[in-house]
């Protein structure tokens, strides 16, 4: 059986090309660029909600997106444990979905932020983590002016071991300089309960091919291979 | 019963545990540096005004408020929904 991938465009939507390449070109596993009206489910393995700006960001970024009927599929898939991740623009619609809990806010230097940073690896048992070592530092990079996560509910994240990745320095270190915009306990991406969700403001997309990279690593890779082997062992 | 318009005006601003630094640096780097060392406190937030056909302002309001709650126009971890204001128009 092919396994097959959705990568749901948003108006809006930016990357969303650059992960359907990846997954398609690098990763070699059949991936289709749907609009988020037109958009099926039961079609599909696994889901990408990409970066960008859906709906411009207008009222808070995300919040037009999670009503669009494609988040009503991918909360079927959700359900029945297929896996999801939400990059950048794609982890603020999944939090306004609520398909993963806090809020994601302006980056507290107001300002938006194009770097490579580095995260540490917390959990490597969801469904985009399973190829990665726990206390890996991965080097990735980030665009974002809305990305400084907040919840009310730190511990219940920590108890439960949904805090998937932290901006960490080059060594794994969480120094201040480490945060690039005032994330709550340096949290760059979360998962919900379950594990087969994920979202998170870096880029994998743009840190799987040695060309983009400045120290030629291909780290993004990770989770994508991650996501195939966790559906081919559901398949199975 | 004939309906009647009324416009209420909503904000949506930040809760206390959520820092905001638009209104820090509103206060710190405008305010301040400008004189107005008096002011104690900024918060920063947003805006709207609906216009809303309803039978009575009761009515109308639990519209409003039931709305924004359902459909997440504010996002309940870290913002209040404030009603500002409900006229008549």
């Amino acid at each position: 059986m092919t396994i097959k991938i959705a990568v749901i465009q948003f108006p809006g939507a930016n990357c969303d090309l650059d992960a359907v390449h990846v997954l398609n070109d690098v990763i070699g596993v059949e991936t289709s660029l749907v609009w988020h009206n037109h958009f099926k489910e039961a079609e599909f393995d696994g889901v990408v909600l990409p970066g960008g700006f859906s709906f411009g960001d207008y009222l808070r970024a995300g919040i037009i997106a999670a009503h669009s009927p494609a988040l009503d599929e991918a909360r079927i898939m959700l359900k029945d444990g297929r896996p999801i991740i939400g990059i950048c623009n794609g982890f603020q619609i999944l939090i306004e979905a609520e398909f993963l809990p806090g809020a994601l806010l302006q980056n507290e230097s107001l300002k938006f932020v194009c770097k490579w940073i580095n995260i540490k690896v917390l959990n490597n048992k969801t469904a985009f983590t399973q190829k990665m070592n726990k206390d890996d530092v991965l080097a990735i990079p980030i665009a974002h002016g809305e990305g400084r996560y907040f919840t009310d509910n730190l511990k219940e994240l920590e108890e439960n071991d949904q805090i998937v990745f932290k901006y960490s320095t080059e060594n794994g270190n969480y120094e201040p300089e480490a945060n690039p915009n005032g994330s709550l306990d340096n949290i760059a991406g979360i998962c919900n309960l379950e594990q087969n969700c994920i979202g998170l403001m870096p880029h994998p997309e743009r840190a799987s091919e040695e060309i983009l990279s400045p120290k030629g690593t291909t780290q993004g890779r990770l989770f994508f291979e991650s996501m195939v082997e966790f559906i081919e062992r559901r398949l199975k | 019963m004939a309906q009647t318009e009324f416009v209420i005006e909503i904000s949506l601003e930040n809760k206390p545990a959520a820092r905001d630094p638009v209104a820090e640096t509103i206060k710190r780097d405008l305010l301040a540096k400008k004189g107005y060392e008096e002011v104690s406190k900024v918060r920063s937030g947003q805006y709207l005004r609906i216009n809303i056909f309803a039978n009575s302002e009761e009515q109308a309001k639990e519209i409003v408020t039931k709305m924004c709650n359902d459909l997440r126009i504010f996002n309940p971890v870290t913002q209040n929904l404030n009603i500002l204001n409900v006229n008549k128009l």
